[in-house]
């Protein structure tokens, strides 16, 4: 195994300024193991007494080689690789890849299925979001928010056990459609959900968003123009908590975001604060999303009928030889995909989450590339910190929602 | 122990050495807040109000390895942050044990690539594998649970041995 | 394809000598090196595409000439458009204009790039690897760097990998 390297400032002598090198600022590591960079992120900082002068994240301490890894895959096989890119969000990545192979391959979706995918995918974001707010309160020493974000996500992960059997990485949706129908006490558990849930975001916001400590600790700090946003590429609801209205569900409805009522937080004043507000805004919409979706669910089947993508439901499979053929040659071959690109992107819980997919003609894809939105989020850190204490980092570092397996991959 | 099958009306209770430190250890193990990736969130559920760890002396995850005696490595150990880990390793104090949880941290998972090495126990030496990807807190606790099994029969002069 | 884009498309290929590819709705514009810059120069000023969201390659190995395509997805904020440009780039001398100075987010993406696929960006301000440790050899996303699979335990060939596995010590 490789020994670990001495850190020398020479390897850094271009970003810092010219003080750290007669050594009047002081260079401090931050990480990769430390509790508040929610993973293994390294910071190196260089302080000028407790004031940050600048900041040098260092990834990559996360890279599995994703990218690499789905191109030696089938594409059906390939997507079990998305669950793990930004963990938080597993639903959302299977989505974000699957919606990119069926525009490749120009696979349909019945309505059920599509509404399947809403409901679950809006849930994956309350969840998101619940690790978000819990971890962050634990940064900024409110340890409770923690124990009761966590309550609320068991209930979620429970739906998705049930629909799935497992607890984050489902590999639910699938491409033409989702894995199987959804089992009968499904409705019941999402109903309890929505039941209680408005009421848990009150109790939430009454720890939170009045509290005298906690809003010295966010207010004006960590302002990020919007401007600065755009040319760093940062989306989702750090973007909007800075004044820009963009939002993929809205703009480019996707999955028939269209038929459902929702409003888009957006606030101007760009710092932590705002970055807070947006997101307990977005656990509210997303909740009428995941209510409407619910109610409108329509009846039919959860999976394309175009058998050269699609495998046949096994009850078939007893039946018909072409079904026994299909199968067979779905799940050792792989279907053929062209030989062309396609982008797309949904609206994940950090932003915009972009796969641009490209095929060979074969089983297997040439490129697959995600574009992951804590990448550039992170980017623009050292924008945010200037001029900041080092205890106003966590709490910035914690608003901009970074997640580790979704910037190294 | 059985404390009060031994406890007679004098107030004196005779027990080994052995027992009374690997009692106090199980009872007291202090795990490293160390997260890597998927897994991680699993842990912090197993920490949180529903799986709640506590129940087995673990609520006081330390953020410094030189206050800790548990490494739960929670994920895929990436060719860059091996070294690191290493380190983290070397940092603790004697006596120190590690779980490796999860398939990545066991023995790559589904990451058979370049980038992640195939099991953790390439890097520090491992005492507990947890399956499950990632595996449930109480697959996690029932792993804690079994390691508290090995530390109970440690023998302190085959420990002192070893670490020669 | 939107209606909108057609002038943008036009005007690329008048100015910059662009070719136009569609591929299901998608418009995907072939750039030399030479002219990325000014591209997106007169795409974000001009036409308001204010994100770059993705700046990625592909790798067509063994093919030489062109061996990578750069690609910049670009996204319109203000008019809910995007548009696609491709840079071929030759195996022997993959070498392209850096964009970071039109948009601050390729400062990251063209470091991924470079250390993923060994692509030079003339006039990167930092051009360090990001994912990879400082001193690993090779492009791990090129075609000819190996995956570096290792063969799984099972029960029946346990003892022969046990043997040379590096386990690590005390």
């Amino acid at each position: 195994m490789a020994q670990l390297e001495e850190v020398t400032v020479d390897l850094y002598k271009h970003l810092v300024s010219e003080r750290a090198l007669t050594g009047e600022t002081m260079l401090l590591n931050m990480g990769p193991q430390h509790p508040s960079t929610h993973g293994v992120l390294r910071l190196l900082l260089e302080l000028d007494g407790e004031v940050v002068v600048n900041c040098i994240p260092d990834v990559g301490f996360l890279h599995t080689g994703i990218e690499k890894n789905m191109e030696a895959k089938t594409y059906q096989k390939a997507e079990v690789m998305t669950d793990r890119l930004d963990y938080m969000n597993t639903m959302g990545n299977n989505l974000a890849y699957v919606m990119a192979v069926e525009k490749l391959v120009d696979l349909d979706v019945p309505p059920r299925a599509q509404a399947l995918r809403v409901i679950l995918v809006e849930l994956q974001r309350i969840a998101s979001h619940l690790v978000w707010l819990g971890t962050s309160g634990l940064d900024l020493a409110a340890m409770s928010m923690f124990l009761y974000c966590f309550r609320e996500r068991e209930q979620i992960l429970d739906i998705f056990e049930l629909v799935s059997g497992q607890r984050m990485m489902t590999t639910y949706i699938r491409p033409g459609g989702v894995w199987r129908d959804v089992p009968v006490e499904f409705e019941k558990a999402v109903r309890d959900f929505i039941k209680i849930f408005p009421k848990r975001i009150d109790e939430y916001e009454r720890l939170l968003t009045k509290n005298p400590l906690f809003i010295d600790r966010m207010v004006d700090i960590g302002y990020l123009s919007k401007e600065t946003a755009l040319s760093y590429g940062v989306t989702g609801p750090t973007l909007r908590a800075s004044g820009v209205d963009w939002d993929l569900r809205k703009t480019r409805p996707y999955m028939g975001y269209e038929q459902y009522d929702f409003d888009v937080p957006v606030l101007t004043e760009g710092d932590t604060y705002a970055r807070y507000l947006v997101r307990i805004e977005e656990l509210r919409q997303t909740l009428r999303i995941v209510e409407q979706a619910l109610n409108k669910l329509p009846m039919g089947p959860v999976r394309s009928d175009n058998r050269k993508y699609v495998p046949p439901p096994r009850s078939e499979i007893g039946l018909s030889m072409e079904a026994l053929i299909h199968h067979f040659k779905l799940w050792t071959e792989g279907f053929l995909a062209p030989n062309a690109s396609v982008y797309s992107a949904v609206e994940s819980p950090r932003g915009e989450l972009g796969v641009l997919l490209e095929g060979d003609g074969g089983p297997k894809p040439r490129r697959v590339h995600m574009r992951t939105p804590s990448f550039d989020n992170l980017a623009v850190l050292p924008e945010l910190v200037k001029g900041h204490l080092v205890a106003d980092l966590v709490a910035i570092l914690a608003s901009i929602d970074i997640v580790l397996g979704d910037i190294d991959r | 122990m059985g404390v009060e099958q031994k406890l007679g009306n004098m107030g004196v209770v005779t027990t080994t050495l052995e027992n009374v430190i690997n009692w106090s250890r199980t009872n007291a193990m202090w795990p490293m807040l160390f997260g890597l990736a998927c897994c991680a969130i699993e842990m912090m559920s197993a920490q949180a109000a529903h799986y709640d760890m506590s129940r087995f002396g673990m609520e006081l995850m330390r953020a410094s390895p030189r206050q800790s005696d548990l490494m739960i490595v929670a994920g895929r150990v990436s060719k860059k942050m091996g070294p690191v880990l290493r380190r983290l390793y070397d940092q603790m104090p004697e006596p120190k044990w590690v779980i490796a949880m999860g398939d990545c941290a066991s023995c790559g998972g589904v990451f058979n690539n370049y980038a992640i090495y195939q099991g953790v126990d390439e890097v520090v030496p491992v005492d507990v594998y947890v399956a499950g990807c990632p595996p449930r807190p109480e697959a996690l606790i029932h792993g804690v649970l079994t390691l508290y099994e090995k530390v109970k029969g440690i023998k302190l002069a085959e420990k002192t041995v070893e670490e020669k | 394809m939107e209606k909108s884009l057609e002038p943008i498309l036009k005007n690329l290929q008048d100015k910059f000598g662009a070719t136009l590819e569609e591929f299901r709705g998608e418009a995907q514009c072939i750039v030399k090196a030479e002219q990325i810059v000014g591209a997106l120069k007169t795409l974000r000023d001009a036409h308001h595409f204010e994100l770059l969201s993705a700046q990625t390659a592909v790798d067509y190995f063994p093919q030489t000439a062109p061996r990578f395509h750069v690609i910049y997805q670009l996204t319109s904020i203000s008019k809910n458009l995007s548009v696609q440009l491709r840079v071929p780039v030759s195996a022997g001398n993959p070498k392209v204009p850096t964009a970071a100075n039109v948009y601050k987010t390729a400062v990251w993406r063209e470091r991924e790039l470079i250390d993923m696929f060994g692509i030079e960006f003339e006039g990167h301000p930092d051009p360090r690897r990001i994912l990879m440790p400082e001193g690993t050899e090779g492009h791990p996303l090129r075609k000819d760097f190996p995956l570096g699979y290792e063969e799984p335990q099972f029960t029946f060939n346990f003892e022969e990998i046990d043997l040379r596995k590096p386990y690590a010590k005390e």
